[in-house]
């Protein structure tokens, strides 16, 4: 084997013991265990069984049939309607993927921020919710004109979340608590002073709800505006999480600040000696964190014109963390991984519809992290390379897109 | 028991390291591995204690062909092995530790003490070892800790004792009494096999020496060999022993400790009130046996550990920085390189150039604004890799795929190129390649010359005698004594040992 040769093979055993192929691998054998409960729930498939030595082929129809229609109800749910009788109809999916995934995106990049500085936020939730306290109460109880009402809002919203996160990284630094614990604890916090604050009309409860624990309306002015007209529900809360993409990406990957969470991440005891304050990054990686689930907090208080409830923060604090898994706490990673997420909580309806209870996507959604969680598992079924330590794809990479002069 | 490995290749990937090596140990003969980190010693040496299975070649034990799968098969087949970082069980006591993996079991398979107790005695008493059997492992000086680990593998009946750079953790006087043990050893017919780099001792004790380089036997040598003769063999080319060094003009006090005292993990005292000045143009050489407070006195001096407040300070060029932070003291003008890359040097999942900046990113060359100014960053790395000849495939390799004496390198330049006056060099040479060690030793001295102070901290003595202006000796926290750079290594021996000059 010539050199040359020796060296693509390497690049391309790079290529197959890499984080991506894992993750498209993942993916692939998530839905395929999806696939699975389907077939098994499935009526007509069941009853072929029953015949099954006389007739295979009617189980085997019947499993792709179920695998077909459901997987194919999902994709007119979150992508592209074909059977719809406008264009507009047609597309809606995808803004609805975009419309739930926002949220979702933010919030993950909040949770992938702490895997980075080798943390663990699992208090999403708590912040959500403080961020959307912040935000409702600014949304519901101030009158500022239009646009800088909604900015204000927001970065309520944003701050609230900061709050709770910098206090969580406090305690912390301070007492030495673990901030798991510390992150569970201030979810039962938030959503108990959340639904306190909704019973009382002098807080933030709707005057007509009446005992009901739910808040005022955001006002008009408050409202994150619509991007594609009123047709579509997608609104700006998208363009906030993708602001929030690339601030992340700069911040973890090109600003010195990045560079000290992350340095913390990887060996806290060379940070330490060399010069940086362990602790106060906790801290600071704890309210950055939250500042992220902030913006999925603004989107959610600002995001519909009915008053937010107790239990509007949609679980977003928990999906997070698997999007932040699964996306490799990388700001593209997250991003495309907060998208898929956001297909199956638009898609999930329309399998409903037709007679596939949506849990079947939760389930797809546990599989995919369980398999992206256990590599040695995934190598191990698609007989993969161990990861490599060489550099050739990078020399590869620098062959072929050599700038002039560069090198 | 005769030993003789056969064309041992074994393979990682890409790199061979080892390349049919061919070794024939007889019984009762002590067999010296020498060669640089990274030669492939301890590679060949799991092979042969079936951690690792041979890509080819063969293992035969009196002539018997051996298939071990794992290191059990290999305990059983009668080899031993000390490793360089034992493995006790520091609450346990020596009978327990020696017990472990191996107890002999009375009736209903309850544990027999008496009969593990005795064992110890035995081979304590046979070989003169002078170890008490109930004594606690934490509360044994290293030298006594590592005869427990050999008592473990004769206890196993090893006919082949495998030593991983014993000395490292040893006095000189130690390494005395351990070559006395491995010479009786080798009398009653057990053969020993010495994997080391330090010349001195493989002439002192082995009876034949085979190096290794780059994976492969490049020769064998008698031990009246010259020490210049082995080292070049090591290397592969002529090496320079002796470090040049001029006088050089002391500067002022650069560094100022006056009666400080710091507590280690457990909260016993480690330094026990210490005083040194340092001055520009010198080297200070904190000189002891490992775990005598240098670590402690270390992280004391650069600020990660804390002084006891009240007594002393520590003041760098006149400006006290007794309670700084970390980023302070660094600021203030020190350079530090830890004693452990891999813990406290560098962050191994960063790149070589991410490791050049470790700290340095808050206001440097390497930032711009709130930015990394990845331009000058690629530019400095480029520079620093050329410079300290880090061997390395490209700048944006993780520096955890470095070898151990390239790792080194890495954090040597990143201190040396800070243009600051006082350098703390925490054994800069640990687990370094003889090549590198000659490259980084000048490299201290040409900081010295320029009127830097140097405070190197080292358990070696060749390299504190090499290297110091000053040596000062530490014994349990205190310092013995600062001698100078003409006094005999025996007498340093004895300081060491907590004897006053």
């Amino acid at each position: 084997m010539s050199e040359k040769d020796d060296r693509f093979s390497q690049a391309f055993k790079e290529i197959l013991s890499g984080g991506l192929t894992r993750t498209l691998l993942a993916i692939i054998l998530g839905f395929l265990v999806g696939a699975l409960f389907m077939i098994v729930s499935n009526k007509e498939f069941i009853e072929a069984l029953g015949y099954f030595f006389s007739r295979p082929a009617d189980a085997f129809a019947a499993a792709w049939n179920v695998v077909a229609n459901g997987y194919g109800a999902l994709f007119r749910g979150a992508i592209f309607n074909a059977d719809a009788d406008s264009f507009e109809k047609a597309i809606r999916p995808i803004t609805e993927t975009l419309r739930l995934g926002a949220p979702l995106i933010a919030a993950g990049l909040g949770i992938g921020l702490t895997f980075r500085v080798g943390l663990f936020n699992i208090g999403g939730t708590g912040q959500l919710i403080f961020g959307m306290i912040f935000a409702t109460w600014v949304a519901t109880r101030l009158e500022l004109p239009f646009v800088i009402h909604m900015l204000v809002a927001v970065i309520a919203g944003i701050l609230g979340a900061t709050f709770l996160g910098a206090l969580v990284g406090y305690l912390k630094a301070r007492t030495g608590a673990h901030e798991v614990i510390l992150t569970i604890m201030f979810n039962y916090v938030a959503i108990s002073i959340f639904t306190f604050l909704m019973r009382d009309p002098n807080l933030l409860q709707e005057e007509r709800a009446t005992g009901n624990p739910k808040a005022d309306p955001a006002a008009e002015t408050a409202l994150l505006p619509k991007i594609f007209g009123d047709e579509f529900s997608v609104h700006f809360g998208l363009i906030f999480a993708l602001v929030a993409v690339v601030v992340y990406w700069w911040l973890m990957e090109r600003s010195t600040i990045g560079y000290r969470l992350r340095m913390v991440g990887h060996n806290p005891d060379a940070a330490e000696s060399a010069g940086v304050n362990v602790k106060r990054t906790y801290v600071i990686a704890m309210a950055l964190s939250a500042a992220f689930v902030g913006v999925a907090a603004g989107n959610q208080a600002l995001g519909t014109s009915i008053g937010v409830i107790p239990s509007s923060h949609a679980n977003i604090g928990f999906d997070a963390i698997t999007v932040a898994l699964l996306g490799g706490s990388s700001a593209p990673g997250i991003l495309l991984a907060g998208l898929l997420f956001g297909a199956f909580k638009a898609g999930g309806p329309s399998m409903q519809v037709i007679g596939i209870s949506p849990e079947v996507l939760g389930i797809v959604q546990a599989a995919i992290v369980l398999f992206i969680a256990a590599p040695p598992l995934i190598r191990a079924l698609f007989r993969l390379p161990k990861p490599q330590t060489t550099n050739a794809l990078a020399a590869i990479r620098d062959r072929f897109f050599r700038k002039g002069g560069a090198k | 028991m005769k030993l003789e490995l056969r064309g041992i290749t074994k393979r990682f990937g890409t790199l061979v390291a080892n390349d049919s090596i061919n070794l024939t140990v007889e019984a009762g003969e002590i067999h010296a591995l020498l060669g640089e980190n990274g030669a492939g010693k301890s590679t060949l040496m799991n092979v042969l204690y079936g951690l690792y299975t041979a890509d080819e070649g063969q293992i035969l034990l009196d002539d018997k062909p051996q298939d071990f799968d794992g290191p059990g098969d290999a305990m059983a087949a009668g080899i031993g092995m000390v490793h360089q970082h034992f493995m006790l069980i520091p609450v346990f006591t020596v009978a327990e530790n020696v017990a472990l993996g191996n107890e002999p079991t009375g009736l209903l398979g309850s544990m027999d003490m008496a009969a593990a107790r005795n064992k110890v005695l035995e081979i304590s008493e046979r070989f003169g070892f002078n170890v008490d059997p109930d004594a606690l492992i934490e509360d044994l000086p290293v030298g006594i800790q590592q005869r427990v680990e050999i008592i473990k593998a004769l206890s196993r009946e090893a006919r082949v004792l495998v030593l991983d750079e014993p000395t490292a953790v040893l006095t000189p006087q130690e390494t005395d009494e351990l070559m006395e043990i491995m010479r009786q050893l080798a009398k009653s017919g057990t053969s020993i096999v010495f994997i080391t780099h330090k010349l001195r001792e493989v002439k002192a004790v082995a009876d034949k020496i085979t190096v290794i380089r780059l994976g492969k036997v490049v020769g064998t040598a008698s031990p009246d060999a010259s020490t210049n003769e082995l080292a070049s063999m090591m290397v592969g080319r002529e090496v320079e022993l002796t470090v040049q060094k001029e006088l050089s003009e002391l500067g002022p006090a650069l560094v100022e400790v006056k009666n400080i005292s710091v507590l280690d993990d457990r909260l016993h005292r480690a330094v026990d009130d210490v005083s040194f000045d340092v001055f520009g143009g010198e080297i200070l050489a904190i000189a002891g046996v490992q775990g005598n407070g240098q670590t402690e006195l270390a992280e004391a001096l650069v600020g990660v550990r804390s002084v006891i407040k009240g007594a002393g300070s520590i003041a760098v060029k006149g400006k006290d920085v007794t309670s700084a932070s970390v980023r302070k003291v660094l600021e203030a003008g020190v350079a530090f390189i830890p004693e452990d890359r891999k813990k406290d040097g560098l962050v191994p999942e960063f790149t070589i150039s991410e490791n050049f900046m470790l700290n340095q990113s808050f206001t440097s060359r390497f930032t711009k604004g709130l930015n990394i100014n990845f331009p000058l960053r690629k530019e400095i790395a480029t520079d620093l890799v050329d410079r300290f000849d880090v061997r390395t495939p490209s700048i944006d390799t993780p520096a955890g795929k470095l070898s151990g004496g390239n790792q080194q390198k890495v954090v040597v330049a990143r201190e040396l190129a800070r243009d600051v006056e006082v350098l703390i060099a925490s054994q800069p040479t640990r687990g370094v390649d003889v090549g590198s060690i000659e490259f980084i030793h000048e490299q201290i001295v040409s900081e010295r010359d320029r009127g830097k102070a140097v405070i190197l901290i080292s358990t070696e003595l060749d390299e504190v005698l090499a290297l110091a202006d000053r040596i000062a000796v530490m014994y349990r926290g205190k310092i013995v004594g600062i001698v100078g750079p003409e006094t005999p290594r025996e007498t340093l021996g004895k300081m060491m040992a907590g004897v006053s000059a």
